[in-house]
């Protein structure tokens, strides 16, 4: 499977998780810390669900704590091989 | 020494004759039917078919879309209305402690829109489709949760489960909370929508919703072609708050005061000890000191059905005699909304006690014989003096409650 890129990280983490009061998920987000974006443990969950469905790569749970930017996120997907 | 009184400082109402307090006021004082045929899914292959649909409410319009996705459309109404409410009082939450504020709802449903649409992923593409949010999104107390988080109120918060009774429950222990000085502030009331496949067919099983097919033929409580209620969707949001501490932020607006209010239980139908609704209004006026001469206007249960309707006139002609107090149902005008009913009431109670004004039971005709000592309010609204009011729910399965609003010195 292609690489994921960074706008379809965003696109997904709009669909997961939409966007708050105070956060613009459209702006330079990529090294912003999940916290804030008010991202919190159960959108990172649905965000790793999408993952695997869209690209087939599995995002374990206890992975999930040390990807705390949407880039380290990014790196971590395209770093595994697609099970698919 | 007594306890402050608990006081109704702001209103967020949506129903399907008015989003808003006071478009839903000009509404109902103008008799504004708004039930009609479901047009949220495709009902036409459903025995009943009518419903009060609040379609000019849009949660994506006055909430951010990481609400929206986590939520179903009851919590979007609770989230929408609470912030209506808080204008209304001119409450900004962040000048109060965060431990003087919480948060009572009630619920009948929990969030069926949402678990319908998790639970067609769940059978039809796998449990990994299923959205996290359904973890609560579906549940009874995620209405509280959400306006707790929302708000920063992370004082007393919790749900009441009470069928159609549990809106006033759920007021009633928010003014508890100001009384005993656990809370400053409540929000509370309750808002309820069950508009989707999965929430019908639970309707289709209740045979007290009515499977008459034209508008204004299927909710005609106390009338003798009464056969049923038609389900709404809405509800109300109140801002309740201890009356020193309201005077003492400079007053302003004020609604009434949450005087009295009590609750009882059905014996089992096969007891043959009938109903108990009338000791639950009798001890609410005890609670509130108030006597059956003093109530200005009863808004009642209302069921539409010819035996609730009778215990109903029983119960309020032994307590006020025959023709004692105006009485009236203006949910004819948008269907009986469960969780948010009582809530509902109680604003237009209060509503009612601002403007002097009682507004009409619709539809309703020709007066069933055993509900003939009712004075009810048919068709126009009555400009009369309101300064004590009585709301009645009941619910299935045994519930009743009744509660007492009266006005208060601004």
């Amino acid at each position: 499977m292609a690489e994921m890129t960074f706008e379809e990280l965003r696109t997904m983490m709009r669909e997961a998780a939409g966007e708050g009061d105070d956060v613009d998920l459209g702006g330079d987000i990529a090294r912003t810390p999940f916290g804030e974006l008010e991202f919190d443990s159960l959108a990172l969950m649905e965000m790793a669900a999408r993952i695997k469905q869209e690209h087939g790569v599995e995002v374990p749970d206890d992975d999930l704590p040390e990807l705390k930017t949407p880039q380290m996120m990014l790196d971590y997907v395209n770093a595994q091989p697609a099970v698919r | 020494m007594t306890a402050s009184p608990a006081v109704v400082t702001g209103l967020g109402v949506i129903a399907a004759n008015g989003v808003g307090a006071e478009e839903y006021w000009e509404a109902s004082l103008a008799g504004k039917n708004a039930i009609g045929e479901v047009s949220a899914f495709d009902s036409s292959s459903y025995p009943i078919r009518l419903a009060g649909e609040a379609r000019d409410f849009t949660g994506a319009d006055h909430l951010p879309s990481r609400l929206t996705k986590q939520t179903d459309r009851a919590t979007q109404m609770s989230l929408v209305a609470t912030e209506w409410a808080l204008a209304d009082a001119g409450v900004e939450p962040e000048t109060f402690r965060d431990y003087d504020m919480g948060v009572v709802t009630s619920s009948a449903a929990g969030g069926y829109g949402f678990g319908q649409a998790e639970l067609q992923k769940l059978w039809g593409q796998g449990s990994e489709f299923v959205s996290v949010y359904q973890s609560y999104a579906w549940f009874y107390a995620v209405n509280t949760g959400q306006v707790s988080i929302r708000h920063g109120m992370r004082g007393s918060n919790s749900v009441l489960v009470g069928e159609q009774a549990g809106g006033l429950d759920a007021v009633a222990h928010a003014r508890r909370n100001i009384r005993n000085d656990a809370a400053t502030l409540m929000v509370t009331g309750g808002t309820e929508t069950t508009l989707c496949p999965w929430g019908w067919v639970a309707h289709v099983a209740d045979s007290r919703v009515s499977r008459k097919s034209q508008a204004h033929e299927a909710y005609l409580p106390f009338d003798v072609e009464a056969s049923g209620h038609v389900p709404g969707e809405g509800g109300a949001i109140l801002i309740t708050e201890n009356a020193d501490t309201w005077r003492a932020r400079g007053g302003g607006n004020v609604y009434g005061e949450l005087a009295g209010h009590a609750s009882t239980f059905d014996p089992p139908p096969e007891s043959g000890r009938g109903s108990t609704l009338d000791r639950a209004v009798l001890n609410a006026l005890a609670d509130a000191g108030v006597t059956p001469d003093e109530v200005d206007v009863v808004f009642a249960d209302a069921a539409g059905l010819p035996e609730l309707d009778a215990a109903e006139a029983r119960a309020l002609t032994k307590i006020f005699g025959p023709s004692g107090v105006p009485v009236t149902a203006p949910k004819t005008m948008f269907g009986r909304l469960y969780g948010g009913g009582g809530p509902l009431d109680l604003a237009t109670a209060l509503l009612s006690i601002r403007h002097d004004t009682i507004p009409p039971t619709t539809n309703t005709q020709v007066r069933a014989a055993d509900c003939a000592s009712l004075d009810l309010v048919l068709g126009e609204p009555r400009r009369s003096e309101v300064r004590t009011a009585l709301v009645i729910a009941r619910g299935y399965g045994g519930f009743n409650a009744a509660t007492v609003v009266r006005d208060h010195p601004h």
